[in-house]
This record gives C-alpha cells, structure tokens and sequence, in this order.
C-alpha cells in the first residue's frame, strides 16, 4: 500500500524552454514573434528609405482629386470632373455587375452542361464532355480575347442598322447586336405600371404558397394536385392579364435606326466589352461548374437511387427526394468558391477594356496619380472583403445542411 | 404440406447449361444506337439538335482550316491568294513560331539552349510523375534546375555550380546533424549552404560574364510560351515546400504560427493573381534595400509561387485530415518527435493523397501565367496581342495565332490532367 | 424448429421464373433459370461470389433486366411496361447489403417517404405505419434520428421497416448480414425470423446457414449463373448431392 505523492517540482531551468513540453511551444512563438518582427522592421525600413529616395509618400488624398478621364459603361452619374473615390466606386459597381450576371449565367451553362453529360445519350454526353474538356484547359484569359474579338470583329458596326432601308434588320424589330454592344428595348414606365410589377411579385409569392398548399394537402389526404402547368400559369396569367386591363402601361423604348446618322439612339446599349467579358467567364466558369454537379450526382451512391427505386419511386421522384438533397450537399461548397473564381477573374476586364475595379483604381488611377502602393492595397482590401463575404456564406451554409452523424 | 409437395421440391442439375451468345436485338449496333441516341423521344430530339449543330460548327471551320495557306509572306497575300474563299493564314505561325515559343528578344542562334532544358525536363519529372522508375534517377532531378538555369540564361558557369555545391554543402550538414535534432540539422544546413555561397560569391572573377562560354542573356529578353513554362515549373517547385509549411502551420497546436499561417492563407486566396502581380511589377521594388534591383522574373517569380503556395496549402491540409488519426497516433508511441514524424510518416503519406489536388492548383498555375502579358511581359499572349498583331504584315490575323495559343495549352493541360486521372486510379488501387 | 419450415405454405403461386436468362454485354450471367416460389415459402439461395445470386433477385423486382425468358410476380408478368414495373415493386420489398438508407431523412421520414409518395397515403396514417414497424422490428425509440446516428444492426433494421411499411407480400434480402459485425447479426436474423413466422414469402441469398436451417422451406444452390441444387434444408445440408454443392458446404460450414 502506498501512497501517491506529487511529483518534486522542478526549479527552472534554461533547457527546459526547449524540452519541456509546457515552454516549449511558448519557446517557439516567441521565436516566431521575433523573426515577424524583425522581417517588418526591414521591409518597413526598406520601404521608407525608397520612398524618401523617390519623393513620395503614403497617403490616401489622391481619392478626393478629379480623376480626368470618362468612364463608358457605368451604373451611376459620373464625369471626368469627379472624384477619383468615385471613379473607383463606378468600378466596383461595374465589377459586382459582371461578377453576379456571370455568376447566374455560369450556373444555368453548368448545371445543364452537367446533367446533360450524365445523359444516357451517348451523343450529348460526350458532347458535353468535349465541351468541358476544351474550356478548362485553356486560359480563361485566352477566352476571353477570342470572344472580345469574336464581338468586336465579327458582328457588323451599328452602321448597317441605321436608315431607311437598313443592310440588316433589327432582331425581332427590337434587338441590334453590333460591334459596339447589344442594343436593347429599354422599358419604359407609364402610369399603373407599377400595379403590373406589384402583381408579378405577388404571382411569384403566389406559386410559392401554391406548391407548399399541394404539399401540404398531400401529407394530409394524400391526394396529388398538379404542380407543373398550375405553377406557369399563375406566373403568367394574372400579370398578362393586369397589363391589358391597365392599358399596357408598360412600353419599350426600341433602338430606332432612324434618329441619326452615326448610330442607334434609343434603347439601353449594352457595351460591347461587358458582354464578352460576361459571356467569355460564364462559358468558362460553366465548364467546371459542369464537373462540380456531375461529381455531386455521381457521389450519391447507386444504392439510393435502388433503394428508391424498389420502394417504388417513379425516377422524377427519386430525383427530386433522395438524390438531389444529398448531391446539392456536395455540389454547393464547390459552387459557391467558383463564384468566388468569377469575382477575383472579373479583374481581367482591363484586357477588354470594361472598366471594373481593377481598370479604373489599379489602371487608370494608378497610372496617373503615381499611387502604386495605396490603389494596389486598396484593390486588394475591395478583393479581400468579397471573399470573406462569400466564404461566410459557405460556412453557414455548410453547417447549416450538415448530415448529423454519431 | 403434404408429402408430395417436399419431395417435389429436390433438385439436382445432372447437366450444366453452357453459356449462349446472347439474343440478337440485346446488342450490336443497332440495339446500341437504340438504346444510347434514340431510347425516348425527348432522346431522339437532343440527339436530331446535337448532330445539327456539330455539322453548323464543322461546316463552318472544317473549310476554313483545309483551305489554310502556310507559305505567304503577310496576311494581305493569303487574302489574294484565297480571293474571297475562307482560309486560314497559317503562315503566320510558320514564320513567327520561333518568336511565339522563346520571345521576339531571345538571341535565335541560342535556341537550342531552351529547348534542350525543355527536353530535360521531361527527364527531369519523369522519376517524380512515375513512381516505378529507379530513384536513382532523382539525382538528376535535383540537379536538373541548376542545369537549366545555366542553359537558359547562360552566363558563367561558376554561377550554378557555386549554387550546386552550396545546396549539396547544405543537405550533407543536414543529413550529419538531423538525428541528432531537426532544427540543428535544418539551420545547420541553411547555414552552411549560405556559407559556401558567400565564398563562392568573392570567388568569382569579375566580367566573368562576358567571356562565359554559354551567352548570357538577361531575363527580360525572355519571352513567349518558353516564358509561361518556365514560369509554370519553376513556381510551382518552389512553391510545394512552402506549401507544406503553410498547411504544417495552419494545423499546428501553437496560436500564434496558426493565426500568421491563416491569415496569410486566406488572404492570398483572397485577391485575384493579377492585383499580385501588380505588386510584383510597381510595388515590390520599395521593399528591397535601396539601390538594389531586382529583376521584374525574380519579383514575378515571388509572387507568383507566394500565390501558389497558398492554393496548395490548403490541398495539402485536406490530404493531412484524410490521413486517419491512428497515423499521428502510432508515431508519437514509437516515440518519434515532431519533425521525425513529420518527416517520416505522416508527410509522405499525405503528400501522396494530395497528388491529385496539387497537379491541379499546377494545372490551374500554368494557365494563370498568362496573366504576366498584362504587366506587360511578353509571354505567349503577350508576343500575340502586342509585336504580333501590331507589325503591319500580319495585323488581323487573329483567329489563327489565338488558336494556336488555345492549341498549345490545350496539349499541355489536357495532358496533365490526363496524367492527373491516371495517378488518380493508380493511388485508388494501391490503397484497397 | 422443422415445423416452422413447413408452416403457412400455400399453393397460391408468388412468383413464378421460366427460362430466365440474363445477358451483361455477351457475358451470359444467369442460364435457364426455372424457378417456382409459392405464397409463405421461405427460400435462402447460397452460392459462391460471381454465381449470380444477386442478380436473381434484383432480376424479380425489375432492378436489372432480363433479356429471355419470362418472370411473373403475383401474377403480373415483368416486361418494359412501367405500370407493371411499379405494380409489383410496390407489392414487393428489398432489403440490401449496405442498408441503403436516406442519410438526409430522418428514421421516421425514411419509412414514411415511400407510403406517402407512392401509395398516396396522408402523412398521419404513414407515421402510425411507421411506428407500428419501428416497433415491430424493436427500435420505436429511434424514429427521430438520422441513420448516420444508429448502428449498423440498426440501420438494417431500420431498412426492413422502411420495406415492410409498403405492406408487400414479398420480401427479397439481398445478403442482409454480411456488412455487420458479428454481434449485431442476431438482432438482424431474430427480426428475419419473426417475419417469418408471421408467413411472410422471403427470397433470401445468405450465407447464414443457421438461418437457412431454422426457417428455410428451400435451399437453392447457385454456381456459375445456374440452379445447381435445390432441396429441404435437411436433406440440402446433411446430403448434398452435386459435387459442387458439397464443395462449397464444405468450404463455408467448415470454420
């Protein structure tokens, strides 16, 4: 029988920083520490000495001087004599506009890209394979000059629009695709048309409420309403419908061909580098979008889809309720970060000429006040705050949509 | 349950039936086309509109390369030549290929220089890419970069070979000291490699360079894909260690390496290469100690495998959590330090997980270097979008030369990928 | 225990295979297969691996297809037809080797999914169904968690449930134990029993030879894509008659 005593406590020794487990680990970070410290204190020296040598100085005035030069495409009120602060904000609306167009036109290509290439059509499968396999294996640089130059060289110059006996006709009487963008009809709002809009919205509600009363019913009786033909035609109708009885209060405001001589007027014109830089990142991005929801599908063991399938579940069904739960758990993550790949390569817009972000404070700005340090710094802050922002998103939703296991 | 029916059910096969080829209509082309293009009408349809539009597409371009001419002297003769027809202006590659695979500055009577490094590299990566080759042949992988250093850039030849023996001077201090412990072995190594450097350094005749016996040509007459490749392979070499260390840090038990390790992780992969390079070519020139210049491929380089680092870092952290904890597990009872159980167990074992994952962050990298052409480096599409186009002779020919370059890295990353599934399989079986 | 073998057993004909054979590709898989199971009988098939036991069962409820011959369950015969298709998988359950359950439902949700999808039945009635085989098979105390959360023992448990919810009349096990550890292949072979002695038909490919004993009205033999033996499982296992047969009762009785 004996009896448990503590062990002798040691006096400190210097070996133990090393050796001890308890000061080890402290040992190191604060080697660590000292090295940071130490490789800042060099940089930041280097940094100033070179500065002093050069004239200049890191500050933050240049945003609030005119920025002397026009932007083409732009979503607010902006001229050469604004700020350089607003020059850069005009970029990063430009930005978040081709980041989120691109982004919902990369997952329509990619999502059907990907179902159709696990198609039991042995065409359209490999197909879809080719296409995959040709867009992720060249540069998305490389693409997007060839389709710049596709718009820019192929389509023919707002010239052949305009007159009275036009050399071509607009598309449907509405559209003119040239060399210097899309011209579209804009709209134009007279008076009740909000009551279309206030009904469109409460349409698309309404199909909502629709589809969870079919599912509710179900739970209950047991009895089936039709969800496909109900739901398109509550969309449609109901607005159709107002728009005549409000006398079409909505008009469009087409390109006319007819009002100048040197180009359409009329309309909202659709530059022609936000739409090769928008087509050229969805057709890129759709490809590995494509791979994303082919693995998604193909990771639902086939087991699932029998079991579903000797339960009785009709394949529409087995889709729906046991294989696309499970494969959107695995395709979202990859989603989302290829979102994330839309943003940071919409950065390339100064090869096109669009004036993102990039263009307008790293480019222009950049060129011409001299401020190297301070645009490419806050370049990569506006960068740094869009990926947080998405990788927050990813986060919660993986765990909100987290299979529990033991 | 009468008598009749047990004993009805006593079964013996006296004859075995010999297997039959199947029925006609279950296989043979027929059945396949019905099954695999036409098995439902929506089927039939997609098919009827994928046939139509692959001839739309073959229609247009089938033409247009077969009436290709590969001899003109400007893009003004081919259109002569071709009069109206659809044709392709392949002259342009015929007469600028040179220019579109080393740079329109690289000296052309040095081109076997580059393109012997090329044919090396294969050498080289072979033992690495292909597990079964003999590992002697690492040797020669570990000296190749200093061979192609020397054939590319020319230049003495004391330079490499200082580097060589500072590097094999550093390794042989660290394979001496690292049982004893590894950060002797480490920093002993590093030290004694720096060491020889500086020795070597003083050693060096001055204007050694000009009577060198390879030409020396400076970095910014490198140029077209020779450029991305080299790029390409040299960031991502050196970006793979500094890629472990990251992912070590990321996971390590000590706050303060974890929290640097994150932060910087996140923040690469937070911002688009092309701001990086920006910095590469206006910024990070103030960081280095005044008068000092720094070649705008080494500030690249930099950059660039900083980038890459980040990317596989996180492969590598995946490859470490698939790793079963029974792993760290075993080696800490066998008594193994640290970096000993780093070194020898858990490393090798999930590197060879994140096999697959790094050739793709690599194959993402070479793609990516184009970007260099907007800092105005002359890379493949650099060269194309700048002297290319802009000289009087062949400015239009854009669909020939950008098909090239679509062409060129199509070969390269196709085939890496390729080699990417097949490890893949390979590593699948291997771990049954 | 011989009584049970011989309980129940009617004359009513369940599913009844003439000439059945199945091609994959010109690999010819399953030759001349004449099979007759009548309503209450209990049939374990037995093997070797590549001897197409598996594939039988999944010929019956139309998880593969068969390119001669004829398969008639409850008197639907099996072809291309849809209708027929999910006429006799509804009246027909499976139960397979690695349980198959919905990971993103719960227990509860995993048994109601197919009543209230396919048999149209309301939510209420499709949970009281439910919990009347959750208890049937012993774990009513589970419905609320996920499969991740049970044990394997459980989970295939779980899955007999999910089946029997369909009220089929006839239950194929597809090697229902060969993916648990050993001390939970009781629970699931008790559950087996049970349903057994309830005069539920079974079609069952198993290794469990104790099982086969117990419960059994038949043992079929299989090897090489044909029915080498069939007998009681008495006489099946005490006198084998094909050297084949004996051969592998030898192989696997022997440890």
């Amino acid at each position: 029988m004996t009896t448990l005593t503590d062990p002798p406590r040691e006096s400190f020794r210097l070996g133990m920083l090393i050796n001890d487990s308890r000061y080890r680990s402290l040992t190191f970070q604060g080697i660590a520490l000292l090295a940071l410290i130490v490789a800042f204190a060099y940089l930041g020296n280097n940094l100033m000495s070179n500065l002093r040598a050069a004239g200049l100085n890191i500050s933050f005035d240049f945003l609030g001087s005119s920025a002397g030069y026009d932007i083409n495409q732009r979503l607010i009120e902006y001229d050469s004599q604004s700020s350089n602060s607003r020059a850069a904000i005009v970029g990063i609306l430009n930005t978040l506009l081709v980041a989120v167009l691109a982004c919902i036109t990369a997952t329509i290509f990619g999502v059907l890209a990907g179902v159709l290439r696990l198609s039991n059509n042995w065409l359209v499968s490999k197909l879809m394979a080719f296409y995959v396999e040709i867009f992720r294996n060249i540069p998305v640089l490389i693409w997007i000059i060839i389709i710049h130059t596709i718009v820019t060289a192929v389509m023919p110059g707002p010239k052949t629009y305009l007159g009275a006996e036009p050399k071509t006709d607009l598309f449907l009487g509405l559209f003119a695709f040239t060399n210097r963008g899309i011209y579209v009809p804009a709209p134009v709002w007279g008076p009740g048309s909000m009551v279309v809009v206030a009904t469109f919205i409460a349409s698309v509600i309404g199909v909502f409420a629709y589809r969870r009363y079919a599912t509710k019913l179900l739970y209950r009786t047991g009895k089936m309403l039709p969800t496909g033909w109900p739901s398109i035609a509550l969309l449609i109708v109901p607005s159709v419908i107002i728009f005549y009885i409000m006398g079409q209060p909505i008009g469009l405001d087409a390109p006319d061909p007819l009002a100048n001589r040197f180009n359409l007027r009329g309309g909202i014109q659709i530059g022609a580098p936000l739409i090769a830089l928008w087509l050229a990142l969805s057709v890129y991005t759709g490809a590995f979008i494509a791979e994303n929801v082919r693995a998604g599908i193909q990771a639902v063991s086939k087991g699932q889809t029998e079991a579903a399938s000797a339960l009785g579940l009709r394949p529409g069904r087995v889709m729906n309720l046991v294989v696309l739960p499970q494969a959107l758990r695995v395709i979202i993550p990859p989603l989302i970060s290829q979102y994330l790949n839309i943003t940071k390569n919409s950065s390339l817009a100064i090869v096109v000429g669009y004036a993102d972000i990039t263009a307008t404070l790293g480019g222009i700005t950049l060129n011409q006040t001299g401020r190297a340090i301070e645009c490419v710094l806050l370049l990569m802050l506006f960068y740094l705050c869009i990926s947080l922002a998405i990788s927050a998103v990813m986060n919660v939703y993986n765990s909100s949509i987290k299979l529990k296991e033991r | 349950m009468s008598d009749s029916q047990t004993n009805s059910v006593a079964f013996v096969r006296t004859e075995d039936v010999p297997p039959a080829p199947p029925p006609y209509n279950s296989s043979g082309p027929i059945k396949w086309a019905r099954e695999n293009l036409f098995a439902t009408p929506a089927n039939g349809v997609l098919t009827l509109v994928a046939l139509y539009a692959i001839y739309v597409v073959l229609s247009g371009t089938l033409p247009w390369i077969l009436n290709g001419l590969w001899t003109t002297d400007s893009l003004a003769e081919c259109r002569e030549i071709l009069n109206g027809k659809a044709g392709a202006c392949f002259s342009v590659l015929t007469e600028r290929l040179n220019q579109l695979l080393f740079g329109f500055k690289y000296p052309p009577e040095l081109y076997w220089r580059p393109a012997l490094a090329f044919a090396l590299l294969f050498v080289a990566g072979a033992p690495v890419l292909f597990f079964d080759l003999p590992r002697k042949l690492l040797i020669f992988t570990a000296i190749y970069p200093f061979i192609a250093f020397y054939l590319i850039w020319g230049g003495t030849l004391a330079a490499p070979v200082i580097a060589l023996v500072g590097c094999v001077g550093g390794a042989l201090v660290y394979q001496r000291f690292v049982k004893n412990s590894f950060a002797a072995g480490f920093f002993g190594g590093i030290a004694a490699a720096v060491v020889i450097w500086a020795i070597g350094g003083m050693l060096i005749p001055e204007g050694a360079s000009e009577t060198a016996m390879l030409t020396a040509v400076p970095s910014r007459d490198l140029g077209g894909f020779m450029l991305n490749m080299m790029l390409g392979v040299t960031c991502v070499s050196l970006s793979v260690p500094l890629g472990i260390a990251l992912a070590l840090g990321r996971q390590s038990d000590m706050p303060l390496i974890k929290v640097i390790c994150v932060l910087f992780i996140e923040f690469i992969r937070g911002v688009p290469l092309i701001t990086l390079l920006f910095v590469a070519s206006v910024m990070l020139s103030y960081f280095f100690p005044p008068e000092s210049t720094v070649d705008l491929f080494l500030r690249v380089v930099i950059m660039i495998t900083i980038f890459s680092a980040a990317y596989i870092a996180e492969v590598i952290r995946g490859g470490l959590a698939a790793l079963p904890k029974g792993q760290y597990e075993a080696a800490n009872s066998l008594g193994l330090d640290y970096p000993q159980a780093m070194r020898l167990i858990i490393l090798p074992q999930a590197l060879k997980i994140s096999i697959p994952g790094i050739v793709n962050v690599a194959v993402g990298l070479f793609k990516d270097t184009t970007l260099v052409s907007v800092i105005s480096m002359f890379d493949l599409v650099g060269m194309i979008r700048g002297p290319i186009l802009a000289s009087t002779d062949w400015n239009g020919v854009y669909w020939e030369l950008y098909g090239f370059a679509a062409f060129l890295f199509f070969v390269v990353c196709y085939g890496i990928s390729q080699y990417s599934q097949w490890l893949e399989r390979r590593l699948a079986t291997d771990h049954r | 225990m011989a009584e049970t073998a011989h309980m129940q057993v009617s004359d009513e004909v369940a599913i009844s295979i003439q000439n059945m054979n199945k091609w994959y590709g010109t690999f010819h898989v399953l030759r001349d297969i004449d099979l007759t199971v009548n309503r209450g009988e209990r049939i374990v098939i037995c093997g070797p691996s590549g001897s197409g036991k598996s594939t039988l069962i999944r010929c019956i409820n139309a998880l593969e297809e068969h390119q001669k011959g004829s398969i008639e369950v409850d008197g639907t015969l099996l072809s291309s037809d849809l209708k027929n298709i999910d006429k006799i998988r509804s009246e027909v359950g499976m139960c397979f080797q690695h349980f198959n359950l919905f990971p993103h439902l719960t227990i509860l949700e995993n048994c109601t999914l197919a009543p209230i999808w396919v048999r149209k039945t309301p939510k209420k009635e499709a949970e009281e169904t439910a919990m009347h085989f959750l208890e049937k098979v012993k774990i009513p105390e589970q419905a609320g968690k996920y499969p991740g959360q049970l044990s394997g023992g459980q989970q295939q448990r779980v899955a007999i449930a999910r089946s029997l919810c369909m009220k089929p009349r006839i239950m194929l096990f597809d090697e229902p134990t060969s993916a648990l550890d050993p001390e939970m292949i009781k629970e699931v072979l008790d559950t087996m029993i049970s349903l057994a002695e309830e005069g539920m038909t079974m079609l069952c490919v198993t290794h469990e030879m104790g099982f086969a004993r117990q419960v059994a009205n038949r043992v079929i033999f299989m090897d090489a894509g044909q029915i080498v033996e069939q007998n009681e499982p008495e006489e099946f296992f005490n006198n084998p008659k094909s050297d084949r047969t004996q051969l592998f009762l030898s192989q696997i009785l022997g440890h």
